[in-house]
């Protein structure tokens, strides 16, 4: 451990090199390029080494984040990346992703002023060195136990569990409804901001430690939960918030209105964006509007631009009360999307072979407080507003698939879809059978579903080395 | 991978494929569906299934060459592999004892109700088969039809073989037939599904009809399949795919069926010939 010391404040928080807007609003290459050892190096060094650091606070798997970062400012990377995984098993995703200025960098003292350090720039830094290394070694795994896990879903809290137990020794297979392991990951977040050859080494990784990946498996369809347990000891379930929602307004089912999960699983998943040397068609459309503010909005929004259309979000609040990443929302700025803040569409209507081309909206004002805090928007009167699109769409939220409560016996649900499942342990109602991820939460974060993986993984091994 | 077990082309145009899948098979049911990739590359289509052998491992569609895709499938030779074969998806088609029911098939639907009849029969309804094509050299499995029918009845456009002309004759079919149906069930192209509903509506005959989108995952995650059924918007996959056709709204239904209809020839013109695009 450094010891803490004196030094003069370095306030100037060191900027990651970036792919240039009018570049990258042309290709689906990644955004951001990361840091060179010499600017991890800088950045690190600013680091005040606090003995009480808030930062780990922040962090929901509560990585030991001064201990790496002094790790990088000694240029000790291998120890850095060891320290950053005894609590995260994906930081080459995490350190993309997170929503840091949330979380852990929120919490750095440095914030106050306004230069925290760049805590996911640094996990990033550390993660890319490892790959940069070559393939890793794999750590040592603990003798066979005789017992057998079935992980439904193959998204970070599947991955996550999978990782954790295969190395105590359990036999572990991964079901999989899509043909490729990854989630969201895989289908959701687009290469641009994070390249599909990191999540295909993390999915390499597993295979190297042993566990079994079979994809194209539709658990509830070609084989329910009790089934499985017939064969396996215990069953994680990471399925996921994968049902897009739809504000049921008219015009909603015209030719190019698509749910955001559709638009991007053609583009990401489906590799639409090289049709037609991949065979699944996206449209160029010329005019897109993308209904929503989070981070799911901005993916399909710059998705969107990158295939050469004008594009707008509509979002019925102001851009405060975005819920997408900060940086991600800058990065949309800079690009050149267009946002229509407290705007909210009412109606589409179409052409006479059934595409939409016009969108109508209201303008709104914000009003008291709701239940989550946020300004509540109001419509205001007479503000009806006419906007020419060619496509639309929807990005204003998902929850769980009712797939496998509905094939599943015992499995209670709660409101909104999700399975319910114990905070600490992830223990479902029924026996045998842990959840975790957006399957219990409903859409959440990557950090929060590779966490509740972590927890399940715990609880299932405590339970089958003592049954 | 999926092996393939048999591929040919029954008759001109449309082409059966038997492939290797024993989880699908184990657990499939008349009415289900899987999804298909042809390769690496390739798109991910929904197909209905026809028939199915759990005890083989192996389950059969029957499919119209009609699109990039299709056409990859139907070049396949038996002992190749795919990459994708899921299912089997949507839910089955209700069979219960409704007493007499029609069983309306046309092209590759001629190949997936033969597994609805078959279990209707069983249920213990009687079961009329009526089968429907442009001319009588497109139908196929009739003898699987003879052994599980009261009676095979034809209707071809050009008259060659049954009755002359489009399913809008139904009401005559049904009135020849001189008994009370108590249900219609069609399989078929989405012409075929809404000009039998439109048929049988002034006969006031419950009509179901197996409705067939465009699917990108098939277990509700894109929404892409979605259709008005009465005041609601359904998804095929998760809620269908079969629905009471007097309530589908057919208008729309097909315009999202052609929603890439120009797509759907570039691969053709533009792919490099000697190998379409990839190593099916
Ligand atoms: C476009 C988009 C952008 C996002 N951006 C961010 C971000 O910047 N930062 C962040 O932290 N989070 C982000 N998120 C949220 C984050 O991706 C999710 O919270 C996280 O992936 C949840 O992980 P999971 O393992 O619970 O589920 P998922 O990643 O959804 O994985 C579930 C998997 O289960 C499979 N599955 C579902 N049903 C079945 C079944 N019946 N049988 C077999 N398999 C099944 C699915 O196909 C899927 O592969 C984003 C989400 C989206 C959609
Ligand atoms: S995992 Fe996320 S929250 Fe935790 S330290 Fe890394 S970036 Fe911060």
């Amino acid at each position: 451990m450094a010891k803490t010391q004196k030094k003069t404040l370095d306030l100037v928080r060191r900027e990651m090199p970036k792919q240039p807007p009018e570049v990258r609003r042309h290709n689906f290459q990644e955004v951001a390029l990361g840091y060179s050892p010499e600017l991890a190096v800088e950045e690190a060094r600013r680091c005040l080494q606090c003995p009480k650091p808030a930062c780990v606070s922040g962090c929901p798997v509560e990585i030991n984040i001064p201990a790496f970062i002094d790790a990088i400012a000694r240029r000790d990377f291998g120890q850095g990346i060891r320290i950053l995984k005894e609590k995260n098993c994906l930081p080459a995703i995490c350190g993309r992703v997170c929503p840091q200025e949330d979380q852990c960098e929120i919490k750095c003292v440095l914030t106050r002023k306004g230069a925290p350090v760049a805590i996911g720039r640094l996990e990033r830094f550390l993660a890319d060195w490892e790959a940069e290394q070559g393939e890793p070694e794999l750590p040592p795994i603990a003798p066979p136990t005789g017992k057998k896990i079935a992980v439904v879903g193959g998204g970070p809290a599947g991955l996550t569990v999978a990782g954790d137990l295969i190395q105590l020794g359990h036999q572990v297979t991964i079901f999989e409804a899509l043909h490729k392991m990854g989630g969201v990951l895989i289908y959701g977040i687009p290469e641009f901001r994070l390249p599909k050859a990191i999540v295909a080494r993390e999915v390499d990784y597993l295979r190297r430690l042993g566990v079994k990946l079979v994809t194209n498996f539709v658990v509830g369809k070609t084989r329910t939960i009790d089934s499985l347990l017939e064969e396996f000891d215990a069953v994680f379930i990471g399925a996921g918030a994968g049902l897009p929602w739809f504000m049921s307004i008219p015009g909603e089912n015209l030719n190019g209105v698509y749910s955001a999960n559709e638009y991007l699983t053609r583009i990401n998943l489906m590799k639409g964006f090289l049709f037609p040397n991949y065979h699944t068609p996206i449209k160029r459309h010329k005019r897109v509007a993308v209904i929503g503010g989070g981070n799911v909005a901005m993916d399909c929004a710059r998705s969107a631009l990158r295939l050469g259309a004008e594009v707008r979000i509509i979002y019925r609040r102001s851009r405060q009360e975005m819920p997408a990443r900060l940086e991600e929302i800058e990065n949309a700025e800079e690009e050149g999307v267009i946002f229509e803040y407290l705007t909210l569409p009412i109606r589409y209507h179409g052409d006479e072979n059934g595409w939409v081309k016009e969108m109508v909206c209201v303008r709104m004002k914000l009003g008291e407080p709701d239940a989550s805090g946020r300004r509540r928007p109001i419509p205001i009167e007479g503000s009806e507003t006419v906007f020419p699109v060619d496509a639309v769409i929807v990005a204003i939220g998902n929850s769980p698939n009712p797939l496998i409560p509905s094939t599943t016996t015992g499995l209670e649900v709660g409101k909104r879809g999700n399975i319910v499942a114990d905070e600490e342990t992830g223990k479902t109602t029924k026996e045998r059978v842990w959840a975790g991820g957006d399957v219990t939460t409903g859409a959440a974060t990557v950090i929060l579903a590779m966490g509740a993986g972590r927890k399940a993984a715990r609880s299932i091994h405590q339970y089958l080395t003592s049954h | 991978m999926f092996r393939v077990v048999a591929s040919r082309m029954i008759v001109p145009n449309v082409h059966l494929l038997t492939l290797e899948a024993p989880a699908v098979a184990r657990e499939a049911k008349p009415g289900q569906f899987v999804i298909l990739r042809a390769c690496e590359e390739g798109e991910r289509i929904p197909l209905s299934l026809s028939d199915w052998d759990a005890e083989m491992g192996t389950v059969t569609v029957i499919f119209l060459n009609i699109g990039f895709t299709t056409n990859q499938l139907a070049a396949l030779e038996e002992g190749k592999t795919i990459p994708t074969v899921v299912g089997p998806l949507g839910n089955a088609t209700r069979i219960e004892k409704y007493g007499t029911v029609l069983c309306l098939g046309g092209c590759y639907g001629i190949g997936s109700i033969f597994p609805i009849a078959r279990a209707l029969k069983a249920a213990g309804n009687r079961v009329f088969t009526l089968l429907e094509a442009r001319s009588a050299y497109l139908f196929y499995w009739e003898e699987r039809f003879e052994a599980i029918s009261e009676r095979v009845i034809h209707i071809t456009r050009d008259g060659t073989r049954g009755y002359r002309g489009h399913i809008d004759r139904l009401p005559e079919v049904v009135k020849d037939l001189g008994v009370p149906i108590d249900r219609i069930i069609i399989n078929g192209c989405t012409f075929l599904l809404k000009r039998g509903s439109d048929a049988s509506r002034p006969l006031g005959i419950s009509t179901w009809v197996s409705l067939n989108p465009i699917m990108i995952d098939g277990t509700g995650m894109c929404g892409v399949c979605r259709v008005t059924v009465g005041d609601a918007t359904r998804f095929a996959c998760v809620h269908g795919p079969d629905f009471d056709g007097h309530q589908v709204n057919w208008e729309e239904l097909l315009h999202r069926r052609k929603a890439y209809m120009v797509e759907e020839e570039v691969p053709f013109r533009t792919s490099r010939c000697n190998d379409h695009g990839c190593k099916a």
